[in-house]
């Protein structure tokens, strides 16, 4: 059972008070990009063995929408984040790279 | 390869069983093959029999990283059914499913298919309208279900209580034919086969790496050395991303974990499978006893093949208030596999971006019925290019537009 903590209201709750919602940071393609791209923002995920940035909301709590760092082989939780940006911050970029050296998601990290 | 029969039993019995085989061999990897296929569970090692049985390869390597069935094969409620919406997937699964009928004589392994029946409630009228149309589209298609009353839900379960006061059974879309079949059986009963036919299975081997030259597919590095082939199937469930990487193109399926538990045995009290999809439950029992009870999937990526305690709870609430003789019994073990998941629900049976790479997944919350047809169209795909029954399922569908859409026909157990 997974532990995650809401960063706007600060409550550390078990996953029944929160809500998956799948990959985070993905780029957005609309009207006018290529079908490649337009296909693979609606439908083509990461999906690693391993670290994986995602997004959850607070269902149960102030309902807010945030970011989580998580490893998805070991359930191991490495932070969460505001949902206003579009990757992770320097703290939680640390704080995966202490445990998991040599990790990378997309573009960045 | 020494055929099973009752005559054997007989005679293995008059020498202390000492003239037994082991069932397949497990020798080491050649060089090459023609064929090599990742992942020795029930889809992999299917493809791999119908290559050999429908088209004569059978210079092929079948490579697993564990053991044979120890993914989702192993872990699955066992369920058979064909009762599907669209007719891509009613095809497909129809296959399997009469595949299933005749599969302990064409592999003289028992399977021990079971076609006790199998009935999906319905419990909301939204449901009701959706069996309904369900049924409908199932006689179009020639699959054999049938829309019953609640009366007749109650005659065929008679432990059932239809008057619940959050879930009333009010009718079920009820498929005779449907049942169950050992799992491992199948598995294992396919791996004799295709050993028998000179194909090497090779366990505990992990592909590390997929080579290629020119876009095309020369063979795979492995924990076991590198090993070439001319074609390269992909057959390996809630894996299919981490493989699709090594390969070089990207998957629409996001890997989670879905659970089952089984309870103690218990006397027979329930002789065909129950699925109440508006509540994530299902249940059959076992030729032990055991109530085998499948629930929901996780929401969030997850490849450690076991799940969250809350959904266990959520479904164990749920059949309770449908067989509130379940109350008491206790739960003996509970696991969880790892199932890849497709935006429409609908597996992925397709060429790839890659030359001569074939990839078998997304079969989702679902797949054990679907084995035999699944390896059926796959083994016609790789040896001809092209099958009828995979064509609606390529991955280009996801750019076209053109989805086989189940979530809504199916809701969460598939």
């Amino acid at each position: 059972m997974l532990i995650l903590e809401c960063p706007y209201c600060g409550v550390k709750g078990e996953e029944t008070e929160f809500h998956g919602g799948g990959e985070a940071h993905l780029k957005r393609f609309g009207p006018g990009s290529s079908e490649e791209d337009f296909e693979g923002y609606l439908f083509h995920r990461e999906n690693p063995k391993g670290v994986h940035l995602e997004r959850w909301r607070h269902v149960n709590g102030c309902g807010k929408w945030f970011h989580v760092a998580r490893d998805t082989a070991t359930l191991e939780v490495f932070g969460s984040y505001s949902a206003q940006v579009t990757e992770p911050p320097q703290e939680i970029k640390d704080a995966i790279s202490a445990k998991r050296p040599g990790w990378s998601w997309r573009e960045f990290a | 390869m020494r055929r099973y029969s009752a005559f054997a039993v007989a005679r293995e019995a008059a020498r202390y069983h000492t003239g037994w085989e082991r069932a397949w061999r497990s020798p080491e990897p050649k060089k090459k093959y023609d064929v090599i296929i990742v992942g020795a569970g029930g889809h992999g090692l299917a493809t791999a029999f119908y290559l050999g049985k429908n088209f004569g390869i059978t210079n092929v390597a079948i490579l697993e990283k564990g053991w044979l069935g120890g993914g989702n094969t192993g872990r699955n409620t066992t369920i058979i059914r064909s009762n599907y919406l669209q007719d891509p997937s009613a095809a497909i699964y129809e296959k399997a499913r009469s595949l299933y009928e005749t599969m302990s004589q064409d592999l003289n392994y028992n399977v021990m298919f079971s076609p006790r029946g199998v009935l999906m409630l319905a419990q909301t009228e939204h449901e009701v309208r959706g069996y309904q149309r369900t049924a409908h589209a199932n006689m179009l298609q020639g699959v054999e279900t049938e829309f019953v009353s609640p009366q007749r839900v109650k005659e065929l379960v008679p432990i059932i209580s239809l008057s619940g006061p959050r879930y009333p059974v009010l009718g079920g879309l009820w498929q005779a034919r449907g049942g169950t079949g050992r799992h491992d059986a199948v598995a294992w009963g396919y791996a004799r086969a295709c050993s028998d036919m000179g194909m090497d299975i090779i366990q505990q081997c992990e592909v590390t790496a997929v080579r290629k030259e020119g876009g095309k597919v020369v063979g795979v590095d492995t924990t076991k050395g590198a090993i070439d082939c001319d074609k390269l199937g992909i057959v390996v469930a809630g894996h299919s991303g981490v493989l699709a990487e090594m390969a070089g193109f990207r998957l629409p399926i996001e890997s989670v974990a879905l659970q089952a538990l089984v309870s103690e045995p218990i006397k027979p009290c329930m002789d065909i499978v129950v699925m109440a999809n508006t509540v994530h439950g299902y249940m059959s029992q076992s030729d032990k006893g055991e109530m085998v009870i499948g629930g929901g999937a996780d929401g969030y990526n997850n490849y450690t093949q076991r799940g969250s305690f809350h959904h266990i709870e959520e479904t164990v609430r749920a059949l309770i208030e449908t067989f509130p003789m379940i109350s008491r019994l206790k739960m003996l073990r509970q696991w969880g596999g790892i199932v890849d998941m497709t935006g429409d629900r609908s597996p992925i049976l397709s060429k790839t971006p890659v030359e001569n790479v074939f990839i078998n997944c997304g079969w989702g919350t679902g797949g054990f019925k679907a084995i035999p047809g699944s390896g059926w169209g796959m083994a016609e795909l790789m040896a001809k290019g092209q099958s009828s029954l995979t064509e609606e399922f390529g991955l280009n569908r996801f750019r076209e537009g053109r989805f086989v859409d189940e979530s809504v026909a199916a809701g969460v157990a598939h």
